[in-house]
């Protein structure tokens, strides 16, 4: 079977863009091909900071043929139907029908279309350019005077198609003048010249030889490996980063891993800014030496060149900017210590009246003084002492005014952390000013320090209901405020940390601190906001979606939004009762129960539609006349209470073991008892009794959302 | 390389000057005009007309000149090794952009002393914008081992209009590489101009005073009432100038150029009220707004003019 070589090859693409670039020509060229009948054996891409490539293999040589019958008019039909007839099935002339004669309709035409599947060469070569003009780009752009979009210009295409045994052909097409060949070129320094690739296998190994991994993976095998064999050469551990190895991946073809040197006395400056340093500016990685824990004053930096001093230049070259760079980090650590020193941080929160934080929402100083409040108000709750939370929430943003974060605003919070300790503070202050930022996305830690949960709640709480008491929501995808992260933060220190909270009272209480806004207004659509966060995560985590919404139905929001508020105002039962309603239901009582609920509920719906009325309201003992449904009336009065009771108690476990107990008169009833009977009072009695089942379930979830 | 023929004073990687005439010399032989700065204070190369404006319309252009730029805020007294408030650019574009622009750079910098076979050069994601000139593109900064030494960006729009056909700028940091091919850590050591001993003189013995006496004023003396009242005139001449230079169906424009002088103009005030922190961060976008609304207007101009491409 044969297979297709695709090479794009381009000016640099950008390191971000490459992982997404080569899935979506995969699936763009496979999805192609198998919609145009052409199934294949196997696809793998490839991407390098100068080409995106495809291989396909195992392909028919071409199309299937297609035979299709397509009827037409009735013999005799008007000029216009038969030539739209002619037209549509591609006849030249009627005599190429057959006359089928049917005994209802009479006479009339089908024609008989035998479709020539095209060769695959052919086929690529049609969808290919299409491909090319409308890729996925997150930016593309024109280049001298042609008007086809890339990420950067697209200077050769190399598409070749054949078996493994025999010389593959081009595939020729061309794009805004790019016509397609067998001729892509090496590495930009390394190499010289042009190559002529066949299949694969050839164009991999010639590539090879002329500098080039093509496959990123590989490129990061070899960075990850190479860089931990020079750090145990020192006796040094590498500080691993995937996210900059995914990065230097996409800046190298030919990845050369070298060590660097920076001076000693640099160690001085915290390892986090060190690090912040060198890899944010700098795309190096960092060491730490495993006798003392700490940064070592080497770092690991990835060339894209085999040079031919063996890179003492490029050495020379990068540890003359890191010391420029971390002259910088250290002038800045130095000037925060020598002021601090003066001045201490936390007396300096003065400074911050005359910093906007919103306009709508005031100064900085206004902020944080909100804050404290909060995380006081918030302390007893989350079993901190409300001074301590109150004075670590007036001292986490202190550090935004010091010289480091002001250079470096990633290392906020951990630099407060930093000068609270150098001033003596007691350790839950310096540790609630790293953490109250946490967590910052899905992997990132959750604080568990009760003063650092106390800030980190009261921070995130303060800027969720600060936007909304603006109006300045998130709206679809746009969210500059990051509040959908701050909500499921929210969510996150909650149920990590088992707080028990009121959040609608907080929320209330934490509202009249903002003028310009309906307190409960914005307090219940907060509740609802968070909630939509709490779906997000436990789906996340693995909760059946439809588990989620039934209980969350019955919880926090149909509960805010009446008056009183009900009492689902706190996140953590509703995560227990999910797992036990996912657990109960997993059992032959729960699968047997919930059928029985379905097919009440479908009743119901039926005969209340039909009726124009509701069944709500209690059932007239004397009028059940069967024993099943007798058994059935006595399961519910014995079984309603003590669900209620054991919800109430947040034994949910409990909940499902009384609900289970309803399975048998459910399946007894339905096998035995006509609901609607002729006589209308028993019907009528018969249908609150499955009224009175739904109701039943609903003190746990609303069922009707429930799958199955 | 570095030509072979040059006695060691006039050298790229030994003299400051040097530096700029191998620059000179390397683009004047690949067909640019090689122009002189504009007259007028600006913050970037970009700025010039020669790139501005003649991005704009179909004719072709190839044009290379260094243009002093002024950041007043990157003032920093002279007592910051690579910051400055006054630098120079060595400002390239190539209109349309050739199919090997990457691999004339690469020769260029070749030509001012940096071996490829030594010298780790890379092309690392930049997306360049310039909310005054209502411009934007794609392109790379360049990395030397590990150093930006230069921005290569493809115009796709200028003055709010789409580039057609797209110019390639190359944009050379001239302090940072003459430090980098010089071997210098602090600015003001590079020599200037080639010679040792006696006849040495620095960037620091040209410009170390400059530094000192313009960042006091850009931080603590410009004043800004003055200030405010020339960016108010700027931006009405420019409007009046503009309107002036229409002919009378509107087809032809007579004075793009001085209209869009004042816009320069109205732009380097800004800049300077900026770093006299009289400009709060709400008016700071309307500043900038209405910069670009006087660019925009005067790359309308131009493309109604004979260099336009304006039939």
């Amino acid at each position: 079977m044969p297979d297709l070589l695709l090479e794009l090859f381009c000016e640099e693409i950008p390191a971000r863009m490459q992982a997404d670039a080569a899935e979506a020509l995969r699936k763009r060229v496979t999805d192609a091909l198998v919609e145009r009948g052409l199934m294949y054996e196997g696809a793998k891409a490839f991407v390098t900071p100068r080409r995106l490539a495809l291989a396909v293999h195992g392909l028919p040589a071409n199309q299937p043929d297609v035979h299709e019958e397509r009827k037409g008019p009735r013999v005799g039909a008007p000029e216009a139907a038969l030539e739209g007839f002619l037209k549509a099935s591609g006849l030249a002339s009627i005599d190429q029908a057959k006359i089928v004669s049917d005994p209802k309709k009479g006479e009339f035409y089908v024609a008989h279309i035998h479709k020539h599947g095209r060769t695959t060469p052919e086929v690529i070569a049609e969808i290919l350019p299409e491909i090319i003009r409308s890729f996925p780009w997150p930016k593309s752009m024109r280049w001298g005077t042609g008007s086809l979009k890339w990420v950067r210009p697209l200077q050769s295409i190399v598409c070749t198609f054949g078996p493994e045994t025999e010389e593959p052909e081009i595939v020729h097409f061309e794009v805004d003048g790019i016509r397609s060949g067998d001729i892509t070129r090496g590495h930009r320094f390394l190499s010289k010249g042009t190559i002529r690739v066949r299949r694969l296998a050839d164009w991999q190994t010639k590539l090879e030889a002329a500098f080039v991994v093509a496959d990123r993976e590989r490129r990061k095998d070899i960075i990850l490996n190479d860089a931990k064999d020079l750090a145990l050469a020192q006796g040094l551990e590498l500080v691993e980063d995937p996210g900059l190895l995914d990065e230097i991946s996409g800046l190298v073809e030919w990845p050369v891993v070298l060590m660097g040197t920076f001076d000693e006395g640099f160690l001085d400056v915290p390892d986090e800014v060190i690090r912040a340093t060198i890899r944010i500016n700098q795309k190096c990685f960092v060491l730490r030496d495993p006798a003392t824990g700490r940064l070592a004053n080497k770092f690991v930096l990835v060339s894209n060149l085999a040079a031919s001093d063996g890179g003492a230049a490029i050495i020379a070259g990068n540890e003359r900017v890191i010391r420029a760079r971390l002259s910088d980090a250290k002038f800045f650590w130095d000037t925060d210590r020598k002021t601090n020193a003066t001045v201490a941080l936390s007396e300096r929160l003065e400074k911050f009246r005359n910093v906007t934080f919103h306009e709508k929402l005031g100064s900085q100083y206004e902020r944080i003084e909100r804050i404290a409040a909060l995380a006081k108000a918030l302390a007893p709750l989350v079993g901190a002492d409300p001074e301590l939370a109150e004075q670590a929430a007036r001292y986490a943003k202190a550090d935004l005014r010091t010289e480091v974060v002001g250079e470096f605003p990633e290392v906020q919070g951990l630099m407060g952390k930093y000068y609270a300790r150098l001033e003596g503070l007691p350790e839950e202050i310096a540790l609630a000013a790293e953490e109250h930022y946490k967590p910052q996305g899905p992997t990132d830690r959750v604080p568990t320090a009760p003063v650092s949960v106390a800030v980190a709640l009261a921070d995130k709480l303060d800027t969720l209901v600060g936007f909304w008491a603006i109006d300045e929501k998130p709206t679809g995808s746009k969210d500059p405020y990051a509040l959908r992260r701050a909500a499921l933060g929210v969510v996150r220190i909650v149920l990590d940390n088992n707080s028990r909270l009121d959040l609608t009272k907080l929320l209330l209480n934490h509202g009249d601190r903002f003028s310009g806004h309906d307190p409960a207004v914005t307090a219940f659509a907060l509740v609802e906001f968070i909630a939509d966060r709490l779906k997000v995560q436990l789906r996340e985590q693995g909760a059946r979606f439809d588990l989620v919404d039934a209980v969350l139905e019955t919880g926090v929001r149909k509960e805010t939004m009446m008056p009183g508020m009900g009492n689902v105002r706190d996140l953590v039962p509703i995560v227990a009762r999910v797992e036990a309603l996912g657990r109960f239901l997993a059992t032959e009582d729960g699968k047997n129960l919930l059928a029985g609920y379905k097919r009440a509920a479908n009743i119901l719906r039926i005969e209340e539609k039909k009726d124009g009325a509701s069944y709500e309201g209690g059932v007239d003992i004397v009028l059940l006349h069967e024993p099943e449904e007798r058994a059935l009336a006595d399961a519910i009065a014995t079984a309603r209470p003590l669900i209620e009771q054991a919800v109430a108690a947040e034994d949910f476990e409990g909940a499902m073991g009384v609900m289970s107990s309803l399975r048998a008169p459910v399946d007894a009833f339905f096998e035995k008892v006509t609901v609607n009977a002729p006589d209308a009072a028993l019907r009528v009695n018969r249908l609150r009794l499955l009224a009175d089942i739904r109701n039943t379930t609903r003190t746990i979830a609303d069922f009707d959302r429930i799958e199955g | 390389m570095i030509d072979p023929n040059l006695p060691p004073h006039m050298r790229p990687d030994r003299s400051f000057q040097g530096l700029i005439l191998a620059l000179h010399a390397f683009w004047a032989d690949k067909g640019c005009v090689v122009l002189q700065p504009y007259d007028m204070e600006v913050g970037a190369g970009t700025f010039h007309p020669a790139t501005t404006l003649r991005a704009l319309g179909p004719k072709h252009w190839k044009a290379a000149y260094v243009q002093p730029s002024r950041r007043p805020k990157d003032g920093r007294y002279g007592e910051n090794p690579n910051r400055l408030q006054h630098y120079y650019q060595y400002q390239v574009i190539l209109k349309p952009s050739p199919a090997d622009l990457q691999d004339l750079y690469l020769a260029s910098l070749e030509a001012i002393g940096i071996d490829l076979n030594l010298h780790d050069v890379r092309f690392v994601e930049d997306d360049w914008e310039s909310p005054t000139l209502g411009a934007w593109g794609l392109g790379w900064e360049c990395w030397c081992d590990g150093m930006e030494v230069s921005q290569f960006t493809y115009f796709q729009q200028v003055a709010g209009i789409e580039c057609s056909p797209v110019s390639g700028e190359l944009t050379y940091g001239l302090e940072r590489l003459a430090m980098y091919v010089q071997g210098v850590e602090n600015v003001y050591d590079l020599n200037f101009n080639g010679r040792e001993g006696d006849e040495k003189v620095t960037y620091g013995d040209v410009f170390l005073q400059a530094e000192k006496e313009y960042s006091r004023h850009n931080f603590e003396h410009a004043d800004t009432v003055m200030l405010l009242e020339q960016f108010r005139m700027a931006e009405s001449a420019a409007a009046k100038y503009l309107e002036a230079g229409w002919n009378d169906d509107r087809t032809r424009h007579l004075m793009a150029q001085p209209a869009y002088d004042q816009c320069i103009k109205a732009s380097h005030v800004f800049n300077l009220l900026d770093a006299r922190g009289v400009i709060s961060v709400t008016e700071r976008q309307s500043y900038i707004l209405r910069v670009r609304e006087l660019s925009k207007a005067c790359g309308a101009a131009w493309l109604a003019t004979a260099a336009g491409g304006a039939a």
